[in-house]
């Protein structure tokens, strides 16, 4: 029995239909749908034991902590952390990124040191270190993206000098789905003497991911991509690493003590924790954690390849149609962005929800890569561990549909 | 099917846009972008002896909405003064469409009206600076 057909009765939102057909939902890059072991976790915690964490007496304050703190501990498995103070909760990678760039790379970086990223970053690894770069007077470099879709490591070679003190770069592209071989990353980067923070959103979905087996100093994702809540999502950090660092935000629970002329520091990894936090939604993403790994992170994986290799064959059969990234299944995770040329993406999006077909279009956060893919924008369906083969023929029957209706508008000419 | 996606109008004006083109030697010249989808139109404006917009052209690449919506404004401002330009806004696309248009994409109508806008101000016959087609939903950017 394949992964999808045991685990689709555990997604409540498959049963509803779109335009009077069966959900066909593609669109698990932008947020996953969730499990009923999240849900579950979520009613049971404000049924049950809804109280503040770490300084309720009281019975419901105890639970509550518990669990919130279990949770931290699943999700230090599910990533191969070593300690727990190295788990830090925030609301997603977005703020993951930010945290790092506002605390350690602040103090770290000075004038003239260098920032590597790369062209296949989404804006939420860029722009913290635009703005970082900005202000600190440090400089961006990006490793560029091969007609293959891959990183160009001959190149990255060249850019890591003993300027660059941060390597920032996506474990697999939120566009082209490719995997980054983020362990001869790492070896490369720290042979430089840099430190490497690898933003995770679109793999922990799809691969194993062992922060200490990869060697990165800081490991970024978000819940709610993982069938998690929203508004939730951790930061792995190297212990050694945000020991030294003071808080992002300030607030209660990232100190100490406090008198009005100073503060001392509360312990990691609460020092980034400041205020009465998501305590309903780390319980929902350590449910995620567990469900996904109850599943198998192997078989998700071999059940992601298996649906990439039908994806990239159904659209092959499209002529015309353009799949961006690399050709070899092996190489991608279950994202995949592609155009008909001469219809637009948000057109052809709309035309496949007339099918139930949820898919995403646009630049998707991703416009260095637009640039250099000369688009300015893509569709994008991307799977989850409730995808099948019939969402993936779904898939192709709308796009053959959507080319017939909309297939003859013509080619205008672009502005400059 | 076709007509259930977006209705005659849109597909009619988008496969078939009487306004797209460029206009060599315009008198204003002005472009801007989708944020939420990337989608780039340019609108060029040949002024006529009273003032008036004599000459309107778009071009872009755009999706169907934003085409339509663009070459239904030129076609409504097209020989009147530049105040009166100015002033059609998206209700007045919107009614020429024939179509339901869904609020995620009614950023899609908003873009030709800001970027006429845009090149109006040169000369004064837009709205102030800041002035936007329609803040009724943000348009911020999006998530992965």
């Amino acid at each position: 029995m394949t992964l999808d057909a045991r685990v689709r009765g555990d997604f409540p939102i498959l049963a509803r239909t779109v335009e009077g057909r069966r959900l066909v939902y593609l669109d698990s890059a932008a947020t996953a749908q969730k499990p009923r072991p999240v849900l579950e976790a979520l009613r049971l915690f404000y049924e049950r034991s809804n109280a503040s964490v770490h300084r309720s007496i009281h019975t419901l304050g105890e639970e509550a902590t518990e669990l919130y703190e279990a949770a931290r501990d699943r999700v230090r498995d599910f990533l191969g952390a070593r300690y727990r103070e190295e788990i830090v909760f925030t609301r997603g990678t977005t703020e993951a990124i930010n945290l790092v760039a506002q605390t350690w790379a602040r103090r770290a970086l000075a004038e003239g040191d260098e920032i590597l990223v790369s062209d296949m970053e989404h804006h939420s690894n860029l722009v913290p270190w635009i703005l970082l770069a900005r202000e600190r007077k440090l400089r961006l470099r990006a490793v560029p993206v091969t007609e293959a879709g891959t990183l160009d490591l001959g190149v990255m070679d060249r850019l890591l000098t003993r300027r660059t003190r941060l390597v920032a770069l996506t474990h697999v592209s939120n566009v082209l789905g490719t995997i980054n071989p983020v362990g001869e990353i790492v070896e490369r980067a720290q042979s430089a003497g840099a430190r490497v923070l690898i933003d995770g959103a679109q793999a922990v979905p799809h691969l194993p991911v062992d922060v200490e087996a990869l060697g990165v100093d800081f490991y970024a994702f978000s819940g709610h991509k993982l069938g998690g809540p929203t508004g939730i999502g951790a930061l792995y950090g190297r212990r050694e690493v945000l020991e030294p660092l003071e808080p992002f935000f300030g607030g209660s629970e990232s100190v100490r003590e406090v008198w009005l002329d100073r503060v001392t520091w509360n312990d990691l990894p609460w020092r980034f924790e400041p205020g009465t936090p998501p305590i309903a939604g780390a319980i929902g993403l350590g449910a995620a954690v567990e469900y996904v790994t109850r599943l198998g992170r192997e078989a998700i994986r071999l059940h992601d390849l298996t649906l990439v290799r039908d994806a990239l064959e159904q659209l092959a059969d499209l002529e015309d149609l353009v799949v961006y990234g690399p050709e070899d299944p092996e190489l991608r995770a279950g994202v995949m962005a592609f155009n008909l040329p001469g219809i637009h993406p948000h057109d052809l999006a709309a035309a496949l929800d007339r099918e139930g077909v949820a898919v995403r279009a646009g630049h998707h956060c991703a416009q260095p890569l637009m640039r250099r893919l000369g688009v300015t924008g893509t569709v994008r369906a991307s799977f989850f561990v409730h995808t099948g083969a019939d969402d993936v023929a779904a898939l192709g029957d709308a796009l053959r549909r959507a080319r017939e209706t909309l297939g003859s508008g013509r080619l205008r000419p672009s502005a400059s | 099917m076709a007509g259930a996606l977006y209705g005659g109008v849109i597909l009619d004006r988008f496969r078939h846009p009487r306004f797209f083109g460029e206009l060599p030697g315009a008198d204003l010249v002005h472009e801007d972008v989708n944020p939420l989808c990337g989608d780039r139109l340019r609108v060029e404006v040949r002024l006529g002896p009273g003032g008036e917009l004599e000459t309107v052209r778009f071009q872009g690449d755009a999706c169907a909405i934003a085409t339509a919506s663009a070459d239904l404004l030129a076609e409504m401002v097209e020989g009147r003064p530049a105040r009166d330009a100015s002033e059609v806004d998206r209700e007045a696309i919107l009614g020429r469409l024939g179509a339901p248009v869904r609020p995620s994409r009614l950023a899609c109508v908003n873009l030709p009206v800001g970027v006429l806008r845009g090149a109006l101000r040169a000369i004064g016959g837009g709205p102030g600076p800041g002035a936007s087609p329609d803040r009724a939903r943000g348009t911020g950017g999006g998530s992965r």
